[in-house]
């Protein structure tokens, strides 16, 4: 990390730092607080990336190769899921690059509650111990692991799964949950109040326009999950039937329940990726982002919308004509504000002059990739459409092309892009272009077929299929493969960054980057904006 | 392939295309009851709601493809018209009043053209006509179970389909089937008896989530004889991929004497469970 060296002549003052113990472990510090939610992500990443591993080499074949049990494949479908979700993409996006750029883009000295950001942070770790622990314990009979799917739906996961599993695996939801709650009041305060003196909400810079929507997300949307998951513990442990039909209760409130949180975490999970994804097009396009209060409305937008539009993942259960014509109609509404995000980044591109670096090969491939998951997003919102693909490969084939060839890529775009600030050291450009490119070849080869498997009738969460599948399927390993080659080459990359001795620059990227963390040193010092930056232009205009 | 209500009613340059996909999906061979090595389309349906949700399914992929290749177009015409090569200079624009304007009226027309034939196929897809012939389909951990009700042409009993492995297509063939007249509306009422199972039919162009507590009723006319093949759709524990349905969609001769033998052949039906009333 920070060397003493680096920025000891931009700041003389005192940047002293604590012992290794107190700062890792009792880090107060959002700079530091957000190193440790990226290596966390990193490594919590690995172990779903290990299960989606698993899943691929599985599929590879009809027939049961790798997997005795089925109920084991279940497991790891499930443990793929919960970890991306919640202990890969949101600690990677919110709290690592969250924690360390909202308060620098906005000129605050830190966050405005250190301590309580601490404990988010360790509430993650603990909820991802849970988790991990769940793998370990009997759940189905004579099975360990939670086999439910990331949806916790019962009865599956109540009496189908009488061992302690889910329970550990609720625990991990309502830790991490907590976790995500407490830093979501963390950054809505920090936004509202802290920014610096000049800098109204409408010159914030997107990328803290995108927190502070994610945040309220957050905060509405959590809740709910944790009221269903305690809901769902005391069904299982307390003889309470809320979701039980036998004691009057429903199974189908659990999923509105569930999924009044889980569509707005969809967003919460691309939500900071448009704001990243703004800044880098601008930064590399040596423009200012297109139609900026539009672009921040639009997400504004799409975040209030995305509270009412949760029953487009139930269509299948039985609910009436006029329920499921207006969760249609409201799911497509989604599309116009995406879609003016999408052609303003491009006109942002449009007459810039812009320089391809690795963070901006992400950022493009992003744009046209998002919109290829957005556009089967729309097919899937109709509802009459929806009867035949429902839990079906088209479903795993758009919700990855959003989130993993969506939120994913702008999570390698902001490593790319921000790398150089936060470590002073340089990834070589040949690493992050090459990694690109694998990534995108990989995960189009991985993805795109399992468009033609859902059309064809492959149901989701299978561990074994009909032999009429195995084409697509194999194909689709083939490019899970080039995608994890992808992730070695970005290994490299960072290896060869922190051998390297070569210094990154201040502002590395030239009079485009506009915001305020470039005018820093890189790395930061460990206590910035001792005197509060005064905003006289426009950052993010 | 015929033009349907829905193509028609789609605005007209998308129908012409959408038509020429469905040709184009008929040369892929895609699956007739079941799924083809290397299909790209669905399967074919064998009711006419599920062969116009697919011509419209198929004109929405159209439209998929026109919006993705027209956002290309214009990322590949940023990359080579205005990288730092050959626009050394970058414009400042950052509004354009009239263009923003019409970047959110487009899509919300398109998306009216959209949602229009969609809530009409919906319609028809949730409608409730009266029923010829009722089945109640109950889901297990980890199988089927139908149940005929008894009606003056016969029935009263119920079976078990389980999968069976010796018999071909694998895994989505089963050892007794639910059979069902051609030409016929068939209401389905689908329930389960532990944990959430989905009954889903490519064929008949739907999936209904068997729920413990809930009789989820739909229904479908299949014009077409044959034997046609689905599976649970829905998470349903260790052996959820190993729990197919299969459906034999026969003459009304051949129905009627279906159900006598079943008399015979299948258990009877407890006369205590009567059945939803359906119309």
């Amino acid at each position: 990390m920070a060397t003493a060296a680096a920025h000891a002549g931009h700041h003389a003052h005192d940047d002293h730092k604590p012992s290794f113990f107190a700062r890792w472990f009792l880090s107060t510090n959002h700079k530091d607080i957000g190193t440790l939610y990226l290596l966390f992500a990193f490594c919590a990443g690995m172990v779903g990336a290990f299960l989606s591993f698993g899943i691929r080499m599985e599929m590879e074949a009809p027939g049961l190769q790798y997997f005795s049990n089925p109920q084991t494949y279940n497991v790891f479908v499930t443990g793929h899921g919960l970890i991306m979700v919640f202990f890969m993409v949101m600690p990677a996006l919110i709290g690592g690059f969250g924690n360390w750029f909202v308060p620098l883009m906005i000129g605050a000295p830190d966050m405005a509650f250190p301590r309580m950001n601490n404990i988010s942070f360790w509430l993650t770790v603990a909820g991802f111990a849970s988790l991990v622990c769940s793998l370990f314990v009997e759940g189905a009979p004579g099975a360990v692991g939670a086999g439910t799917g990331w949806t916790v739906y019962p009865p599956l996961s109540s009496q189908g799964h009488p061992g302690p599993a889910v329970d550990f695996a609720i625990f991990a939801l309502h830790l991490s949950g907590a976790g995500s709650i407490l830093g979501a009041i963390n950054f809505i305060t920090t936004i509202l109040n802290m920014r610096a003196p000049g800098m109204t909400l409408h010159k914030m810079p997107l990328f803290a326009w995108s927190m502070l929507v994610t945040a309220f997300l957050l905060l509405l949307s959590l809740p709910v999950l944790a009221g269903a998951i305690t809901m769902l513990l005391t069904d299982r442990n307390f003889g309470t039937t809320f979701f039980d039909p036998a004691g009057g209760g429903d199974p189908v409130l659990y999923q509105h329940l569930f999924w009044f949180f889980g569509h707005p975490e969809v967003y919460i999970m691309i939500l900071p990726a448009f704001g990243i994804v703004s800044h880098i097009i601008s930064t590399f396009s040596r423009k200012p982002v297109f139609g900026y209060l539009a672009m921040a409305y639009a997400m504004v937008a799409i975040g209030v919308v995305g509270f009412v539009v949760w029953a487009h993942h139930m269509y299948t259960v039985g609910l009436s004509l006029q329920t499921q014509s207006y969760f249609v109609f409201a799911t497509m509404v989604i599309a116009v504000p995406t879609g003016v995000k999408i052609f303003s980044w491009i006109a942002t591109m449009w007459g810039g002059s812009i320089r391809f670096t690795a963070a901006m090969h992400w950022a493009v491939g992003f744009i046209f990739l998002f919109t290829v998951g957005g556009v089967t997003g729309v097919v899937l919102a109709n509802a009459a459409v929806d009867k035949y693909l429902h839990d079906t490969y088209y479903v795993v084939a758009h919700f990855h092309y959003v989130l993993s060839l969506g939120a994913v890529f702008i999570i390698f775009a902001g490593v790319y892009y921000w790398f150089p600030k936060m470590t002073g050291h340089i990834i070589p450009e040949w690493a992050g272009k090459l990694h690109f490119w694998l990534a995108f070849i990989g995960a189009n080869v991985l993805f795109f077929p399992m468009h033609f498997l859902g059309l064809a009738g492959m149901p989701r969460r299978y561990a074994d299929y009909p032999e009429a599948f195995a084409g697509w399927h194999k194909v689709s390993t083939y490019g899970g493969h080039i995608f994890a080659l992808g992730m070695i080459v970005f290994i490299i990359g960072v290896v060869l960054a922190f051998r390297s001795k070569t210094r990154a620059a201040d502002n590395p990227w030239g009079e485009g980057a506009t915001t305020l963390e470039w005018t820093l040193s890189s790395p930061p010092p460990f206590h910035q904006f001792e005197t509060l930056p005064k905003i006289v232009d426009e950052p993010g205009h | 392939m015929r033009t349907t209500q829905a193509q028609r009613r789609f605005s007209s340059g998308l129908a012409a295309v959408s038509g020429l996909l469905v040709s184009c999906h008929s040369a892929f061979a895609a699956g007739i009851g079941q799924p083809e090595p290397w299909q790209m389309g669905r399967q074919v349906g064998v009711t006419e709601n599920a062969r116009d949700i697919h011509s419209f399914e198929v004109g929405l992929h159209w439209l998929s493809l026109v919006i993705s290749v027209f956002v290309l177009g214009l990322i590949l015409w940023c990359i080579f018209r205005f990288n730092e090569k050959t626009n050394p200079t970058p414009s400042k624009t950052t509004h354009n009043t009239m263009i923003e304007v019409a970047w959110t009226i487009v899509p919300v027309l398109i998306l009216v053209a959209v949602a229009i034939p969609s809530f009409r196929l919906l319609r028809t897809q949730l409608a409730d006509p009266k029923a010829d012939v009722i089945v109640k389909v109950i889901g297990h951990a980890w199988y089927w179970s139908y149940e005929y009700p008894q009606t003056d042409k016969g029935g009263g009993f119920t079976f078990d389909a389980n999968l069976d492995e010796s018999k071909e297509p694998k895994l989505l063939a089963t050892d007794n089937e639910m059979v069902v007249p051609v030409n016929k509306v068939v209401k389905v009422q689908v329930t389960s008896a532990d944990v959430i199972h989905s009954w889903g039919m490519p064929s008949l162009g739907f999936t209904t989530d068997a729920v413990p507590g809930r009789l989820n009723q739909t229904w479908f006319k299949a014009d077409r004889e044959g034997t046609y093949h689905g599976q649970c759709r829905e998470l349903c524990g260790t052996r959820h991929a190993y729990m197919p349905i299969t459906v034999r969609v026969v003459s009304e001769e051949a129905y009627a004497q279906w159900l006598a033998e079943g008399k015979t052949k299948f258990a009877r039906l407890d006369d205590g469970s009567k059945l939803a009333d359906a119309r």
